[in-house]
């Protein structure tokens, strides 16, 4: 009786970990962002859905082979971030962050009507038979195992795009100092159109992760939307690393949590945890 | 090398410069002095872009600078150590001097310049992984020279290096400027620092609220009374 437990309670904590990898990533975008720009992006997660419907359509219904549709995802979103800055974000920089939130806010909406108009309500999914791994007594969705190891290879992808190369190097200098960037022969306004869509791309290999394990419709994004906000203010907004390890933390709450309890239970605890550490610690737990 | 021809510029409703006219020669060091307030991180701001030009007319080797955009302004050859340094706080040095080298210019030249800005100083390579912002303010004043360096600069404009450094390490600052000249670099210094500069440099202008005042060759303004009585306290 004792192993079983242990070996179930092992599982849970497994497929925390795995949870933990593509909400990091879901984070990370919305981090970089914030962190260069100062803008949070409140129509993040409606991004992950249209880079969702992307994949559905190129893969179901234009037939193109499943990973050339995520790559396909990958660079619409990438795209659509870039035009979110330039067209939404750039004209209100100099603005109150208030309005920025609401204009962020209103695309959000805007999003979520057209992909209704557009796409219809229905669930849709890609209709993908992955396999079930078992490791022993635990069992692992692929789906699950894959998204976590292609969230970790693009954290890791931008870890060096950020710490190796010049550009890279000069959108960390910008969110430390953005006045003096001119000085150094850099165009703010070009990094942040690159900004943009690295963030973009970032939640588009999120919707690839996702749209393998979920069914895309139109309010999807409510559902990852709050919880990876959560994630970003806990770790402290705007840092990286922080919201790496947050999506860790509150991906185990909720697992470990659904595991003693109930799935929602796991989301109670979680979001508990998260009100109380900002009673402790507004700022997120590595914010400044 | 740089000519500034009655240059106008300030802040919103506030005029800072008034119609200042000054020129620097290729291979010289020149010295902006002045008490604080005056105009002199205004005026290095507008050669450099950052804000806009009002009246008058700004060259670089005789090319307009008048409408180049503040992130070109680095490619005609100006390098700016901005006043107080403004270091990449949570970037290494080495990151630091990178940032230095966004030029596509430059970068193709990177490692070559890195290794000169190490020989320049040394101190810099011991701490190339360390974080800037966790420097002392004199390795962080070198930091910054060396960043500005390199973009393989012609002139280097430096605002204040001297400032809120302990009294030892003003020496040495002003020995790196030295250093700096007898590399072939031109300089334009802004200063408070008086006394010292005014040994550094070949000639100076004396900035007041806005207005170049007096210029003159270093030794015959460290003479003179007016200096004297105003800002070196004899
Ligand atoms: N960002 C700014 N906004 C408004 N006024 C400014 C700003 N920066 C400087 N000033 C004003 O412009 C004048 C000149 O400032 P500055 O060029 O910094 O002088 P200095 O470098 O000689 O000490 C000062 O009166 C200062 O208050
Ligand atoms: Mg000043």
């Amino acid at each position: 009786m004792d192993t079983i437990f242990d070996i179930y309670l092992l599982e849970a904590i497994v497929n925390g970990v795995l949870l933990g990898g593509v909400l990091g990533l879901l984070a990370l975008g919305l981090n970089l962002v914030f962190g260069v720009i100062d803008v949070v992006w409140i129509c993040y997660a409606e991004l992950v859905m249209l880079g969702m419907y992307t994949v559905y359509f190129l893969h179901v219904v234009y037939g193109v082979p499943v990973l050339l549709a995520c790559l396909g995802a990958v660079v619409v979103v990438g795209v659509l971030g870039a035009l979110l800055h330039y067209l939404v974000i750039r004209p209100v920089l100099q603005s109150e962050p208030i309005n920025q939130l609401l204009v962020t806010g209103g695309v959000l909406f805007f999003l979520q009507s057209f992909a209704t108009l557009v796409f219809g309500i229905e669930f849709r999914n890609l209709g993908l038979k992955l396999p079930i791994l078992n490791f022993g007594e635990m069992y692992f969705s692929y789906a699950r195992v894959l998204a976590f190891l292609v969230a970790l290879a693009g954290m890791v992808g931008l870890y060096l795009f950020l710490t190796r190369t010049f550009l890279g190097t000069a959108i960390r200098a910008i969110a430390q100092d953005r006045e003096i960037m001119p000085l150094m022969g850099v165009d703010s306004r070009k990094l942040y159109l690159v900004t943009s869509g690295i963030g973009g791309g970032l939640a588009g290999l999120a919707a690839c992760l996702l749209v393998l394990q979920y069914d895309v419709h139109p309010a999807i994004g409510l559902t990852f939307g709050p919880i990876t906000f959560m994630i970003c203010v806990l770790g402290g907004l705007g840092n990286m690393i922080g919201g790496f390890v947050a999506a860790f933390i509150i991906s185990q709450f909720i697992s470990i949590g659904g595991f003693f309890f109930h799935i929602e239970w796991g989301y109670v605890i979680a979001f508990a945890f998260f009100i109380l550490t900002m009673f402790i610690r507004p700022q997120g737990l590595f914010g400044k | 090398m740089l000519k500034l021809e009655g240059v106008s510029a300030g802040y919103g409703d506030f005029q800072a410069l008034f119609g200042a006219s000054l020129d620097v020669q290729a291979g010289e060091a020149v010295a902006v002095i002045g008490p604080n307030g005056a105009g002199k991180t205004t005026l290095l701001r507008v050669i450099s872009g950052i804000i806009p030009l009002r009246e008058g007319h700004l060259s670089m080797e005789g090319r307009p600078l008048d409408r180049v955009p503040a992130h070109r302004i680095i490619e005609t050859g100006i390098a700016h150590v901005p006043e107080n340094r403004r270091l990449f706080p949570r970037l290494t040095v080495e990151e630091n001097l990178k940032i230095g080298a966004y030029l596509p210019a430059a970068r193709s030249r990177f490692a070559e310049r890195l290794d000169f800005v190490y020989s320049l100083f040394p101190r810099m390579k011991e701490r190339r992984n360390q974080l800037a912002g966790t420097m002392s303010g004199g390795e962080q004043q070198m930091c910054a020279i060396g960043r500005a360096l390199m973009s393989g600069p012609k002139l280097l404009l430096m605002d204040e290096p001297s400032a809120g450094l302990a009294p030892v390490i003003v020496q040495q600052v002003f020995d790196l400027v030295r250093r700096i000249r007898s590399e072939g670099y031109t300089v334009l210094i802004v200063e408070q620092n008086i006394q010292q500069v005014l040994k550094v440099v070949d000639r100076a202008y004396l900035l007041e609220v806005g207005r170049i005042k007096l210029s003159g060759k270093s030794a015959d303004l460290l003479a003179s009374d007016e200096i004297r009585r105003a800002y070196i306290g004899l």
